[in-house]
């Protein structure tokens, strides 16, 4: 008498398996259905024939590109925009978050609470509103171009963004390329012999001593040596009714930037200070007792525990700094999500692209994630 | 075994035909607007002259009166209509899903949304130009001279690929400030961010009485572009489209044989195409599936289009231009009440 099979637990096991699967790919083929229903009811088909064609509009900042040009080439200019503002909302953040983490463990009342204001400020006030503060309240208030503030021979500051004068290259660049090379490879010997000496002396200390100066020294030699100064500055004019020339930041560019960080600053500035506070306090006790000063401390003993505890809700952070800067849209700057929408607004093919917006944060958050997985591995092995 | 796994597949194959019709179900809007007994009309919201909230929170402006003239043949009454503020992206995503009934937002008849985005135009109860507001100081008259100039636009609308188009053509160099808000764009514009704003003519107009010296800005005598404005339904629904472009129709035809709003109720004739448009004779209710008074509810509620006109866009300093009847050498033709 075997048992039967409903009441064996082993078939049982994998036939509910089996049924969720079912389950879950029966409603997935409901909802596709439905979806292609609804759009060939309006009269729409599902196809990326239209990613070839003239985009037609223009867009305000970016790598090159000439309104000429495809949908696709106008959805990378977006993918770029994206990349920009997140990798470098993500460094200003860290820099950012890494002060202010530390500040509010100081020992100094003054820095500790400027530290949690900002912190309790910034945290608790949504993103879209901080956005909208920066560029409506704060940018845009700044004088017009016409009355622009110059702090120095070739700096402008308006509203209409940040004017830099910008280096262009000459033929005395590759010259001095030559000494920047030969100094990095100096450095570079420096470096490691320095690392050996101190290994071998078994002592704690700065391994880019030698290396740093050295490099200093043979960037700056070979700068006034070779014949021709490698870099002109391209000054901003105004000239009707811009500023022509030199390197600009635009407003909107500014007003994401500065908000994704100081938003995001103030969570990893809390998450720094709970990596700090995570390592217990007897080795920052043992730590000073074997003589070891405030900041060896800090960089020898506490930050190499803290680092594994700070990395993984690092990574969150920097993901949603990513996702965060989809909100460009309220304010114009050109990220893929803005230039998206306009694609389907002019094509009316919103799934596709709808489709293609969200691959491309996947594959950006997947990168992200994947990188910061591996160098969390990588100083955990190390330590 | 056998057995329990033919049931099993008896079931998805059951749920797999049974869901899919689900899904269906389609019908027209006229029925949906009628059982509902409340017409949702989307609109643009912050255009005074067009679509307005007032501080009493009444809505008033010539696309609401059109919707309200729609509310008015379907439902006997104009009051029988919700309005709901889109913006420009949002316009035809709120259509496709049905979130809203008809839409009467400033909404440019071009052949990409004739097809590709799902929409149907009624008639173009509007026949408007895009144009270029700017700074009377900086002392600008034509294109050519702004060259270099940061021009401020609304995203996703067609006046963004005109602006693209007409610059190209006059190989003049400028940088595009891409808006999505319209409140936002003439806020930046007041605010000196970008020197210019272009839009349809009649919206500059409009947002030019708000600015805080109306006086300082000028229009451009260039017009770029053909905008033809009218009330778009859902692709593929001609019932309803037929309603709404009829409407349309009615409010042209009182004009053109002088019926109006005070008098349609008293008006006497022997014209037999008016006796049918005013219900006495004939079946057009019938035939557009509205009860047989319809034209004489929309010319009760709203009045003729020189009314709509004379109500709402006048008081703002805009002409009558090409948007007269065609009796006067304008475009307005309404179709035979026949």
């Amino acid at each position: 008498m075997s048992i039967p099979f409903w009441r064996d637990v082993r078939v049982l096991r994998v036939l509910l398996q089996v049924l969720f699967l079912i389950g879950i790919f029966l409603l997935a083929g409901v909802l596709y259905t439905n979806m292609l229903t609804g759009l060939s009811n309006l009269g729409l088909t599902l196809n990326l024939d239209f990613l070839g064609n003239e985009a037609g509009f223009d867009i305000s900042e970016g790598i090159e590109y000439e309104p000429s040009e495809t949908y696709l080439k106008a959805f990378w200019v977006g993918v770029v925009n994206t990349l920009k503002v997140s990798l470098i909302g993500i460094v200003c953040a860290t820099i950012l978050g890494l002060v202010v983490g530390i500040a509010r463990l100081s020992s100094n009342w003054l820095i500790r609470t400027i530290a949690a204001i900002y912190v309790e400020c910034f945290r608790n006030i949504p993103l879209l509103l901080q956005i909208l503060f920066w560029y409506t309240a704060v940018i845009l208030q700044l004088p017009r171009v016409r009355e622009s503030i110059s702090l120095f021979e070739g700096v402008f500051i308006n509203q209409r963004g940040v004017y830099l004068p910008s280096p262009e290259p000459t033929a005395g660049l590759n010259v001095w390329g030559g000494f920047l090379l030969a100094g990095l490879v100096l450095a570079v010997i420096l470096y490691i012999l320095r690392a050996k000496q101190l290994q071998r002396l078994e002592r704690p200390g700065f391994r880019a001593k030698w290396a740093l100066p050295a490099f200093l020294i043979v960037a700056v030699l070979g700068w006034f040596l070779t014949p021709e100064i490698p870099f002109t500055l391209d000054f901003p004019v105004l000239r009707g009714f811009n500023f022509v020339g030199g390197l600009s930041l635009s407003p909107e560019f500014s007003a994401l930037l500065i908000g994704l960080s100081v938003y995001t600053g103030a969570f990893i500035a809390e998450i720094v200070r709970s990596g700090i506070q995570a390592v217990a306090k007897g080795q920052r006790e043992a730590a000073r007792a074997v003589g070891l000063s405030e900041s060896q401390t800090l960089q020898l003993v506490v930050l190499p525990q803290a680092i594994p505890i700070i990395v993984p809700p690092l990574t969150s952070q920097y993901l949603n700094l990513a996702k965060n800067s989809s909100l460009a849209i309220a304010i114009g700057f050109p990220d893929v999500f803005s230039i998206g929408n306009t694609m389907m607004l002019q094509t009316g093919q919103s799934i596709p692209v709808f489709a293609m917006i969200m691959v491309s944060y996947l594959i950006m958050s997947l990168t992200t994630s994947a990188a910061m997985n591996w160098y969390n591995r990588w100083i955990t092995r190390n330590r | 075994m056998r057995k329990f796994l033919f049931r099993i597949s008896a079931f998805v194959l059951a749920i797999a035909l049974v869901v899919p019709l689900l899904a269906e179900g389609e019908e027209s809007v006229l029925n949906r607007v009628k059982d509902r007994g409340r017409l949702i009309c989307g609109v643009h919201g912050g255009l005074p002259g067009f679509s307005f909230l007032s501080e009493d929170g009444n809505w008033s402006g010539f696309d609401v009166d059109y919707g309200r003239a729609i509310a008015a043949a379907v439902l006997g009454s104009p009051d029988k209509v919700e309005f709901v503020p889109l913006k420009a992206p949002e316009r035809f995503p709120a259509l496709q899903t049905g979130e809203i009934d008809v839409l009467i937002r400033n909404t440019t008849w071009t052949l990409t949304r004739d097809t590709q985005v799902g929409a149907d135009f009624a008639p173009p109860t509007f026949y408007d130009g895009q144009g270029f507001m700017l700074r009377k100081d900086l002392g600008v008259t034509s294109l050519e001279g702004l060259a270099g100039a940061s021009i401020g636009v609304t995203a996703g609308s067609t006046t963004e690929l005109n602006l693209t188009d007409t610059m190209r053509a006059l190989g003049v160099e400028f940088n595009p400030v891409v808006v999505e808000e319209t409140d936002t764009l003439y806020n930046s514009y007041e605010q000196g961010r970008c020197d210019v704003v272009t839009s349809d003519k009649s919206q500059l107009v409009a947002r030019r009485q708000v600015l805080k010296d109306p006086e300082a800005h000028i229009i451009l005598d260039a017009t770029i572009s053909k905008e033809p404005l009218g009330p778009v339904t859902v692709h593929g629904d001609n019932k309803w489209n037929d309603v709404v472009s009829w409407v349309v129709y009615a409010t042209f035809f009182a004009e053109e044989h002088g019926i109006t709003k005070a008098n349609v109720g008293t008006f006497e004739t022997g014209n037999p195409e008016i006796k049918r448009f005013l219900g006495k004779t004939g079946d057009t209710g019938k035939q557009l599936g509205l009860s047989e008074d319809w034209a004489h509810q929309v010319v009760y509620a709203v009045g003729n289009y020189g009314e709509i006109f004379g109500r709402n866009l006048t008081p703002l300093g805009l002409p009558r231009g090409v948007n007269k009847p065609w009796t006067q050498g304008g475009l307005l033709y309404a179709m035979p009440f026949r």
